[in-house]
């Protein structure tokens, strides 16, 4: 997989950035508090994660799709001069997408370290499934070829591509049921998530059907939050409390040839990690092979899925497989969503899978094991329920990570860490 | 600037919106186009409208009538809608027709795919016993829902002058008897 070069040099800066601090606010659905609260929030708990005071940040960046609070007004909040921000228009993947703009930020002197942010009450604000106020608005220019058919939500916009993927591979609304199954069981063991049960296949292919193929467990849980993280590079990172999350490579929103209607390139079955892995691995100097936890973005079971097998986690078309076998779950060969990602801890637009596996690197997962004197978990690596006996996530030994962010079916980014 | 209620949303095209003008006013007239490359080296049929050709970054087009038939590539079946008078019309298929012109081309996994409702022959929105008789493979013809001067959607009705498949593909599970 690995491409043989110097991507220590300048150009690819392998290695050379880090992040030091990561921190959210609770999953709820009802806040009560504004975005610039939560983000506020949000930041704090990043800065005092890291250890880091706010006269050594300098940067931030955010992205939203009109429903957040731009960095300067949170910057201000907390007390931070700005020497650079920048705040986008943007939904899933964006996450990674901006650590890569932010080492590029500082790579340019512009400056040394960068918070990433993004703050949405998707829940009591705006909703990305489109209930409520997005409902109603008017249609015009492109979206006559789209919202006019009742074809807008999430989930009705990439239910072609996933149908089209059970057409061509024989996949299974049981296997797909297995991605909320395994991340259910992750999310059981994590104190933060909004929805901590475990459930069964039966439970999935059970529950109501919202737009073919997705039942409504096969979609990810709308919440209110706020998360954040902090980029700096290496030289500066082992100056703060933890061992640094370093960065081997990133890629970020990789398309398909076409994005407003991608289905006119096919296989529609195929999604933009069949671009990204070319980029990705390449900048990081490992393979799918070398990954020893994942990250695949859920806003559906389906594109978790999807994702692992475009990036070649197995062949194509064996996605349902893979979900199925057991090797994205706790105790596997390559668990996935340790937190219970979007569909059970809550969704995020992808950056609670980027601050699940920086924790992951860390050995410090924030699960049921008890901490030692120094404040250090003491993880027992079983990963039965809690009242089972069992409340841990930490996966044993880890050190290299991957994030697969998903926007749509033709654009994604990518994130690979490595336990500093 | 053509505007007209339709389904509880209101649709617009700006006139500023020149080839989404253009492509609804043929839809209102019951004769669907698309815009042609007019490179004589490229000479592609392009869908959705935009600016420029995808293949050849040409600026020069020419609306050229479209052949509205063909296959379904794939689908989505809606059983809880989110915009309000979708409600009353669930479960709806979201259908994606491959037409038959320019399938395969320029490259084998490229094709015309027009976005569409499922609808009977008169335009009216499928009832469940129609939905389930629908899949990847069943044969497809245009027909228009007009909702203003200048402005009508193109949705897909079952092609009554093909031979369609003996079953065409289907969700695996039919939950709860939908
Ligand atoms: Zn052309």
């Amino acid at each position: 997989m690995t491409t043989d070069i110097d991507a220590t040099a300048g150009k690819y800066l392998r290695d050379k950035y880090a992040i030091i601090g990561v921190g959210e606010t609770t999953y709820t659905r009802g806040s009560g508090m504004t975005t610039r609260a939560l983000g506020t929030w949000a930041i704090k708990n990043a800065m005092d994660d890291a250890g880091i005071p706010a006269s050594e940040i300098d940067g931030m960046m955010s992205y939203s799709g009109n429903d957040s609070t731009a960095s300067p007004m949170l910057a201000g909040d907390l007390g931070i001069r700005l020497n650079f921000y920048m705040d986008v228009q943007g939904g899933g993947s964006s996450s990674e997408a901006l650590i890569g703009l932010a080492i590029g930020a500082i790579e340019a002197g512009m400056c040394e370290t960068v918070v990433v942010f993004r703050s949405m009450n998707g829940f009591s604000q705006v909703r990305i499934g489109g209930t409520g106020a997005r409902a109603s608005v008017p249609v015009g220019g492109d979206a006559l070829h789209a919202a006019a058919y009742g074809w807008f939500s999430a989930g009705q916009n990439f239910s072609p591509t996933f149908m089209r993927h059970m057409y061509d591979y024989g996949t299974t609304p049981e296997q797909v049921a297995m991605v909320k199954v395994i991340h259910s069981e992750h999310a059981s063991n994590n104190p933060k998530a909004y929805y901590k049960q475990r459930v069964t296949v039966e439970d999935v292919v059970n529950s109501r059907m919202i737009c073919k193929p997705l039942h409504l467990l096969d979609c990810c849980v709308e919440t209110d939050n706020a998360t954040a993280l902090i980029v700096t590079s290496v030289d500066k990172a082992y100056d703060y409390a933890n061992t640094p999350a370093r960065i081997l490579g990133v890629a970020g929103r990789v398309c398909k040839p076409r994005i407003d209607m991608h289905f006119q390139h096919g296989p529609i079955s195929t999604v933009a990690g069949h671009y990204i892995k070319d980029i990705i691995y390449r900048n990081a100097g490992v393979g799918p092979e070398d990954i020893q936890c994942t990250g695949a973005y859920d806003a559906f079971t389906f594109t978790s899925m999807l994702q692992l097998e475009d990036y070649g986690f197995c062949e194509k078309g064996e996605g349902g497989d893979y979900v199925s076998s057991g090797i994205m779950r706790l105790g596997g060969e390559r668990p996935n969503n340790t937190s219970g990602g979007h569909l059970c801890e809550g969704y995020t637009h992808g950056m609670n899978m980027i601050i699940e596996n920086v924790r992951q690197l860390r050995g410090q997962v924030d699960d049921y094991c008890p901490v030692d004197g120094n404040g250090n978990k003491q993880h027992t690596f079983n990963y039965a329920e809690p009242a089972a006996g069992g409340g841990c996530r930490q996966v044993p030994d880890v050190e290299i990570t991957q994030n697969l962010g998903w926007a749509m079916p033709g654009t994604g980014s990518s994130l690979i860490m490595r336990k500093g | 600037m053509p505007q007209g209620e339709y389904l509880g949303m209101t649709l617009t095209v700006l006139d500023l919106d020149q080839e989404n003008l253009a492509y609804f006013q043929h839809c209102a007239d019951h004769d669907f186009h698309l815009q042609q490359c007019a490179d004589p080296d490229c000479g592609l049929i392009r869908y959705p409208p935009g600016t420029a050709c995808p293949w050849c970054s040409g600026r020069e087009f020419n609306w050229v009538p479209v052949d509205a038939r063909g296959e379904v590539h794939s689908y989505g079946e809606v059983h809880h809608a989110i915009q309000p008078a979708f409600r009353e019309r669930a479960p709806y298929m979201i259908l994606l027709v491959e037409l038959d012109t320019q399938s395969g081309v320029p490259t084998e996994h490229e094709a015309l795919r027009v976005a569409g409702n499922l609808v009977d022959a008169d335009g009216n929105f499928a009832g469940p016993d129609l939905v389930k008789q629908v899949g990847i493979g069943s044969r497809m013809r245009m027909v228009f829902a007009d909702v203003a001067d200048g402005l009508a959607l193109p949705h897909w009705t079952l092609d009554e002058d093909a031979e369609q498949p003996d079953s065409p593909w289907r969700y695996p599970q039919e939950v709860n008897g939908v």
